[in-house]
């Protein structure tokens, strides 16, 4: 009996990671002898998830589609506590990183995952990464189709692929199943959204070439609707593509983006059609048994009929401002009624977002098996969900998230930050970016306010290479550094809502680290003159322009 | 370069030809492409061919691999199909996979690698073009007599 509503592994996929960790084990043994080089260990390590950073080895493990188990984030906890410092950061990509690790020490955490069918495959180098898909899949009242059905079929697929390991370059895939992107699929090297035709069938359509780093880009269709059997066909055929015409005279220009843009969307279809035409009927079409199989394994949990009108909740709600702004902001439309999701919000005042100790994980985990069928979410808002809460325990949960420090009622407002690891721990950044978050989170604190200024979402990257999203906030900041001084350069307009997906706009020069905050500041009282009812701040900025916006921050600053 | 084969030791006379060269002799059964090289362009000859260089610049550039599967899977070449350049042997698991049959390799260690290589990983989630069978089929087939013998 599975411990799970979601994609448990049988005895193959179990082989198959224990038998990576053991090569990974040789491996690392071969490097700590000597017998390979840097270079040629660089890549064997990569696709194990293992980074070498400013400071240490970071090992960035795989949330695959964001699910995880109660016992899946004990294990997480236990692993940070025994091989680093006891906290583990969640990443915008649906992933885990340890900061601390000693490469000694990496095959044994890297069984200790196994141990809970987890892997660090394929987080990092020129593969095919981590599958994420949206965050509230398989609970969103708005779903048409659970996308993780799909994620998990692509996560085999793409598993030690021996064709598509060494790319021109990573390659990311996300995958919606729900007219209101939570996944963002426009700005992945492939974006997948599942959604119905008017003869009633569900497929996907498929965005390709989209994506952030220093050229950003939002993707283009590369196939309006693909029956959902023929996905791998569809996908080794774009893949292929890719892998043989991909350029690779240059890492900056290396992304399939930059091959749709050189080509055009429409060579690249024909391209990608011509090649789908010979292997459409080959061994990747999917058998409805193999769907079906997987399909059962997604079945919702059994959720006992509940009540969805809570006298103690409307109570509560009326005693308790705070707990009335958080069942606003942080819980969201369950498919069934009496239910709620609920997201845990690691963006507490002032602290580092995303950012979670072990003691917190096991936290997490007690109110998972109390309150949400031992199931959680990892958000790529670097966020930890339940997905399946009764509104009758909603008092219950809030409680329990206060004792953890994560209750904070700020999900999708101005202190609900997502800011990449920055100067304080990435090789490649040029400027901090978690202490910019805290300052401006502290600077914001006071919730009434932030429910005020409404849904607001503030993007950091430390560097052009966008980890942190900065193109697509209504506030992007980028650190970048000038003769040895930290900048930050602030964008307006970005978005990543389906259908309104835009790249920001940069507003002018660039601030000092000491200004950030006023200048955001500066920001937000433009918009609070200006906005019409219900207006959010991004729509303010598409109707007023930035001009208003530009004048006061620069007397400002 | 030391050469490790499964292909059964084609005699050395079989040098072979870059692909311009190959191409005003199309009729010799030897031919080594770059990894820019239009494969495809093979395909009326495979059936006569009986050695394919196909070349790793360096071992992260990747392209020879599709090179590979389109000679095996979509032609249907059968001969032997060598790597060359920058072949390490934590790469022979995939070269296999894509219907590599002889290695040129300059690593310490190459030859037991490749021995071991083909039981590195007992599980494969791929269809390709060493035949083997992906876990998605295995498991069709144990449901399957999981039916049969109820």
């Amino acid at each position: 009996m599975p411990d799970t509503f979601f994609y448990h592994y049988d005895a193959y996929d179990r082989t198959l990671v224990s038998e990576r960790v053991d090569q990974f084990r040789d491996q690392v043994r071969r490097r700590l002898a000597g017998e390979l080089t840097e270079e040629q260990f660089k890549p064997l390590r990569l696709t194990n998830g293992l980074y070498l950073q400013l400071h240490a080895y970071m090992l960035r493990i795989a949330i695959p589609y964001g699910t995880l188990s109660s016992r899946q984030l004990r294990k997480l906890a236990e692993i940070s506590r025994k091989y680093d410092r006891g906290y583990g950061h969640f990443t915008t990509r649906q992933n885990l990183q340890l900061n601390w690790i000693k490469l000694e020490d990496a095959p044994d955490a890297l069984a200790a995952l196994a141990e809970v069918d987890m892997h660090a495959l394929q987080t990092s180098g020129n593969c095919i990464r981590n599958v994420t898909a949206d965050h509230f899949a398989g609970a969103a009242a708005d779903e048409i189709e659970d996308p993780r059905i799909w994620a998990e079929i692509v996560r085999q697929w793409s598993t030690l692929h021996p064709e598509f390991t060494f790319l021109p370059r990573k390659f990311k895939i996300a995958i919606t199943g729900s007219p209101n992107d939570r996944a963002a699929v426009r700005v992945h090297d492939i974006g997948l959204r599942l959604w119905r035709n008017d003869a009633g069938e569900v497929g996907f359509e498929v965005i390709v070439g989209g994506g952030l780093g220093r050229t950003p880009m939002i993707g283009k269709t590369l196939r309006e609707f693909l029956p959902k059997n023929e996905l791998l066909a569809y996908l080794e055929a774009t893949l292929r593509v890719y892998n043989r015409y991909g350029r690779r005279d240059n890492l900056y220009k290396a992304r399939i983006k930059i091959l749709v843009h050189e080509v055009g969307v429409d060579k690249m279809r024909a391209d990608v059609e011509a090649e789908y035409a010979e292997t459409r009927d080959g061994l990747l079409g999917l058998s409805n048994e193999t769907i079906e199989a997987i399909t059962r394994q997604f079945a919702p949990p059994p959720l006992p009929h509940r009540s969805a009108f809570v006298p103690d909740v409307e109570r509560q709600k009326f005693e308790d401002a705070a707990f009335a702004l958080w069942l606003k902001s942080n819980t969201a439309p369950h498919w069934m009624a009496g239910y709620r999701i609920v997201t845990a919000s690691l963006k507490p005042a002032g602290a580092p977002p995303g950012d979670a100790s072990a003691v917190q994980m096991e936290g997490v985990a007690d109110i998972a098996d109390a309150f949400s069928q031992g199931e959680l979410r990892v958000s790529h808002e670097q966020n930890l969900i339940f997905p399946h809460v009764a509104m009758e325990d909603l008092p219950a949960v809030y409680a329990a998230l206060g004792r953890l420090g994560f209750a904070e009622a700020n999900v999708g407002k101005i202190t609900d930050i997502i800011a990449c690891p920055g100067l304080d721990y990435c090789a490649l950044a040029n400027a901090r970016s978690i202490p910019v978050a805290q300052r401006i989170s502290n600077h914001f604190s006071e919730l009434a306010r932030q429910h005020d200024i409404g849904d607001l979402k503030i993007k950091i990257s430390g560097c052009i290479n966008a980890c942190g999203h900065h193109h697509v906030g209504h506030i992007g900041i980028l650190g970048v550094d000038k003769n040895g001084v930290e900048l930050y350069q602030i964008s307006l307009g970005g978005d990543v809502d389906f259908g309104k997906t835009a790249l920001g706009t940069i507003l002018g020069p660039a601030v000092t680290a000491d200004k950030i905050v006023e200048a955001v500041d500066a920001l937000v009282t433009t918009y609070l003159d200006a906005r019409a009812a219900g207006e959010r701040f991004v729509d303010t900025y598409r109707r007023i322009g930035a001009q208003p916006f530009k004048e006061r921050v620069y007397a400002t600053v | 370069m030391p050469l490790y084969s499964e292909a059964g030791g084609l005699p050395a006379t079989y040098v072979p030809l870059s692909f311009a060269d190959w191409q005003q002799r199309p009729e010799w059964p030897a031919v080594a492409l770059a990894n820019t090289d239009p494969v495809e362009d093979l395909a009326p000859h495979v059936g006569r061919l009986r050695l394919i260089v196909l070349d790793f610049p360096k071992f992260s550039d990747g392209r020879a691999y599709s090179q590979a599967r389109l000679l095996r899977g979509r032609m249907g070449y059968r001969g032997e199909l060598r790597a060359t350049g920058g072949v390490l042997q934590d790469q022979i698991a995939f070269m296999l996979r894509c219907g590599f049959n002889s290695f040129e390799s300059e690593q310490k260690g190459f030859g037991e690698a490749l021995a071991r290589a083909r039981t590195l990983f007992s599980v494969v989630y791929q269809p390709t073009e060493d035949g083997r069978a992906p876990a998605s089929r295995l498991r069709l087939e144990t449901a399957t007599a999981l039916l049969a013998a109820d």
